[in-house]
């Protein structure tokens, strides 16, 4: 028995435009989405930016009382798997509720909404014997996020196994991972899997604020987000969700679903090295990058595109370069790499699911998106990250590679449809 | 290679005994460790009962390095001091194995919640250059798999998973997962901790916790008296391995135990509240045993859920009816002695059942005097009750609509 | 907020900051001679020098240039640093 994993659907809520379109828009034509911070008043806050979504929840199909019950995060996440549903026509497609898994991966869960009932019950920081009068009922659902991935289940009527991944920034990429998993040892046929977070609140941006990990460039909000180039000095915090639809390839071809990729391979590792830091030598990184091609049966060589994690920060982009180096070795620097977080920012635990949505979107467009702002290329980074302009490229399998704050470094690789159909 | 996953060590903080043989030796005794709430001053909310660990039963600063002490929230200390013990028990020291063949994946409920009031404190109280450069990673859902992995040198596949009280037997069934797809060893389990005034009026919010002030009334699983639960803290770090290593490992004069097989493991989720459809705990209970090969009857005990409020308890005991008939197997609901501990619990309810397994024995349900007779189980209570061992079947439920089931075996 | 002319920060106090802030590696004897040890020696990284110099920041009043601080790789050098502004800034004020 030898299940395949593919894409029939993608949902995209990103920062710059809903939907998928309005995303492949925005990054295929390098424009970007970072602009001062609107969630809240940021003055006295080192990093002031952010990529935020115009997302209007009702718009968006959901009804006020799912808006009141869900955070901000639940409700990104439902209308991105409500968009996948759509295109990949599963909800028509008769599959029994529990043939349908869920993974969703998610950093911070609800944050925003567990700080702003903080902000209530302890009088604004004033009380630590916080007031039980007047917490919201959904509090115990802002508490534990598995509450994101119920949503998800609710909306797309799955009763087989759901779970929130909370892998740091690896999340979006280490859930993908664990429904492919799901799948292909046959306990599910489909899986709603991705990810989601809606971090832009006081508490943390203040806390990247601490660790001086995102940008202070508050002057130019546009150009703040510089992977890969010399003046880089920080990431841009940004919200965001991404729902693919994974199934088994035989499923999807018997109900003549379109097979937009195959979700070839998989694989992570951990740096036990620091919860915030990353050596330079991109060891790790570079051996997750291993597994996923052997698991996908793709030769280094093979790689047409590499979707880079590309933070903006300078450990990150030195660590990258070298994994990459490592694990597809001279073939590396004839492989285009780009970072779409130069456009949308880094929202956490959604952005690994929402660069896989990208490398899908690239495959099927024949289009790589490029890394904006990339104009003093940083010496010690040497391969090619496709600066400011998208670059037309058919290409047959693509990677999207991922680091996260505690040590987690994740890599998935992507194929054509015809490669699976062959 | 078998691919077969055994539990070889464990790591347990209880509110009823830190160290598993202060635990297991405290459930056989059927002492309790629901006490008044010390860790903040509960009397202006209803509930004032918890599961708490006492501060002298584990002090962090014997147990944690000092440099980790002002980084880490209590529920991480825990983790880290317990992931210390399972690896003492299993005599396995990470340093001799290959640093990519073990990995680590727990499961967690809301992170180190104490440690992110404070820095919430800080920040609306005086403001956001107050926020600790802590706060980045040591409030988050990642962070004790993160720190376990760090101070271990494990650099395997690793994750944390968060489907509330589920979560202990998921973080359990992915590392299974992993030692199948070959990974020779996994930390698993779950801690959690939220015993802050923040984290009290979470669990408050939900309208289930026992408001009654007698520890030995307030939270009674499946009884006519059931009238909600209490939480806890705490939770069991296990030691996985693959089989043929375990026995490879022994042959060469480890000693070590093999505690039992995670024989089998399934998660299924409830349709949302308003539907007519069915919940989905009977099913996952079917799944996991079928995962295993192995019959209702086979089974010689279950850990239930134990919710203790009425509907959730005849929920669980219907879906027990069903699969093994009107009282057809022992149910254990040690959960009584320690309150319910998020994804914590149902770890410590695997570590519990594997030493059943081993010593051939059922702990009673603490205080319960009886389960109520319209809930038709075999619910064992008052004294622990000997029994031939060999299959025990695990449950738990999180909320929101999770059910995940695991099935034990003793080792062959 | 009108000060009296700022005492710079010492060794001693700076010992006190960082083990409130970051705590004490069992192997290290921070009472010792340890102005010219690398922190990275102390089993300091740079998280524990962020908190310890946020900690400054907030008990001293002043804000620090993070590039300079960034430089600082041993505790004389974090000191001169962080006296730099302190006793600047009273000056100032004074």
């Amino acid at each position: 028995m030898n299940r395949r994993v593919v894409v029939t659907g993608i949902g995209v809520m990103a920062p710059g435009g809903s939907g998928v379109e309005e995303f492949w828009d925005l990054i295929s034509s390098g424009r970007t989405a970072t602009r001062p911070i609107t969630a809240f008043d940021a003055t006295g806050y080192r990093s002031r930016i952010a990529a935020e979504c115009d997302f209007d929840p009702l718009a968006h199909g959901l009804t006020p009382r799912e808006v009141r019950r869900m955070d901000r995060a639940a409700q990104l996440a439902t209308a991105a798997t409500r968009e996948a549903l759509r295109n990949s026509g599963i909800a028509e497609a008769g599959i029994a509720p529990h043939r349908i898994g869920v993974s969703l991966g998610s950093a911070v869960g609800c944050s925003v909404s567990l700080e702003e009932e903080y902000a209530v019950v302890s009088d604004s920081g004033r009380k630590w014997l916080v007031d039980h009068a007047y917490t919201s009922p959904h509090l115990f659902n802002y508490f534990v996020p598995g509450s994101l991935a119920a949503e998800v289940a609710w909306a797309g009527g799955a009763e087989g196994p759901a779970a929130v991944i909370s892998d740091g920034c690896t999340s979006g990429l280490d859930a993908l991972g664990h429904a492919a998993d799901l799948i292909r040892e046959g306990t599910v046929d489909v899986v709603l899997a991705g990810g989601t977070d809606a971090p832009i609140s006081p508490i943390t941006v203040a806390c990247f604020d601490a660790i001086k990990a995102t940008t202070p460039r508050n002057d130019d909000p546009e150009h703040a987000s510089r992977p890969f180039d010399r003046t880089r000095n920080g990431f841009v915090l940004a919200e965001g969700a991404a729902v693919l639809v994974l199934e088994e390839y035989e499923h999807a071809r018997r109900r003549g679903a379109r097979i937009l990729a195959e979700f070839a391979g998989f694989g992570t590792r951990s740096n036990a090295y620091h919860m915030t830091g990353l050596r330079t030598d991109g060891r790790e990184m570079a051996e997750a990058i291993r597994i996923a091609l052997e698991q996908g049966r793709v030769a280094p060589e093979s790689i047409g595109y590499v979707n880079a994690h590309g933070s903006g920060t300078k450990q990150n982009d030195i660590h990258e370069t070298s994994a990459v180096k490592r694990s597809l070795g001279e073939h590396a620097r004839q492989t285009p790499m780009s970072s779409i977080k130069s456009m949308v920012g880094h929202s956490l635990g959604a952005i690994g699911a929402i660069e896989v949505a990208a490398c899908v979107l690239a495959m099927q467009h024949d289009l790589l998106p490029p890394t904006a702002n990339l104009h003093e290329p940083d010496p010690a980074c040497d391969l090619d990250y496709i600066p400011n302009t998208a670059r037309e490229k058919r290409v047959d399998a693509v990677l999207s590679i991922g680091s996260g704050f505690g040590g987690f470094q994740s890599a998935v690789v992507l194929t054509r449809p015809e490669r699976t159909a062959a | 290679m078998t691919g077969k996953a055994v539990v070889t060590g464990l790591g347990v903080i209880a509110p009823n005994g830190v160290g598993t043989k202060e635990y297991w030796t405290a459930l056989l005794r059927g002492h309790s460790g629901i006490r008044p709430i010390e860790r903040f001053d509960p009397s202006g909310y209803p509930t004032r009962l918890a599961g708490e660990v006492p501060e002298d039963a584990f002090s962090a600063a014997d147990h944690v390095p000092r440099r980790l002490l002002p980084q880490t929230d209590r529920v991480t200390r825990m983790a880290l001091a317990a992931t210390d013990w399972a690896f003492a028990d299993a005599a396995v020291d990470p340093a001799d194995l290959p640093d990519f063949e073990m990995g680590v994946a727990t499961a967690n409920s809301a992170g180190g919640y104490e440690f992110g009031q404070r820095e919430l404190q800080n920040l609306w109280g005086s403001g956001p250059e107050y926020v600790s450069a802590y706060q980045s990673f040591a409030w988050f859902y990642a962070v004790n798999t993160g720190q376990i992995s760090i101070r271990n040198g494990l650099r395997g596949p690793s994750a944390a998973l968060v489907t509330e009280q589920a979560g202990g037997l998921d973080a359990l069934g992915h590392s299974r997962r992993s030692i199948r797809k070959g990974t020779a060893l996994m930390v698993s389990g779950a801690m959690d901790s939220s015993l802050c005034p923040w984290g009290w009026i979470a669990h408050q919010s939900t309208g289930l916790l026992s408001t009654r002030p007698d520890p030995e009334q307030a939270y009674l699983p499946f009884s006519e008296l059931a009238c909600g639960h209490l939480p806890g803290e705490g939770g069991a770090i296990l030691v996985l391995e693959e089989a043929g290593r375990v026995r490879d490992r022994i042959a060469r004069g480890a000693t070590t135990q093999v505690y039992g097989e995670i024989a089998g493991y399934a998660a299924t989720f409830d349709p949302p509240p308003d539907s007519d459809r069915p919940d989905t705990l009977r099913r996952a209970a079917e799944l996991a045993l079928a995962d295993a090969g192995a019959e209702p009857g086979e089974v010689d005990v279950v850990f239930a859920d134990a919710a203790g409020n009425p509907a959730a308890d005849e929920a669980e005991a219907r879906a027990l009816r069903e699969l093994f008939g009107e009282r057809g197997v022992p149910v254990a609901a040690p959960k009584a002695l320690t309150g319910r501990l998020g994804s914590g619990g149902a770890a410590l309810d695997v570590a519990t059942a594997l030493l059943s397994l081993r010593d051939q024995v059922i702990p009673p349900a603490g205080p319960v005097t009886a389960a109520a007779d319209r809930h038709g189980i075999d619910l064992v209570v008052g004294a622990p009750r000997s029994a031939r061992l060999r299959t025990a079947l695990v449950l738990a439920r999180g909320h929101g609509g999770f059910n995940s089931a695991l099935v034990l075996r003793t080792p062959a | 907020m009108s000060e009296a002319v700022q005492e710079p920060l010492s060794l001693e106090d700076l010992v006190t900051v960082l083990r409130e802030s970051a705590g004490e590696d069992e192997e290290v004897d921070l009472s010792g001679d340890i102005a010219d040890v690398p922190f990275s020696d102390l089993g300091y990284d740079s998280l524990a020098l962020l908190e310890t110099a946020g900690r400054v920041q907030r008990q001293y009043g002043i804000v620090l240039d993070d590039e300079a601080m960034a430089a600082a790789e041993t505790p004389r050098l974090f000191l001169t640093a962080v006296n730099e502004v302190l006793c600047g800034a009273a000056s100032n004020a004074g």
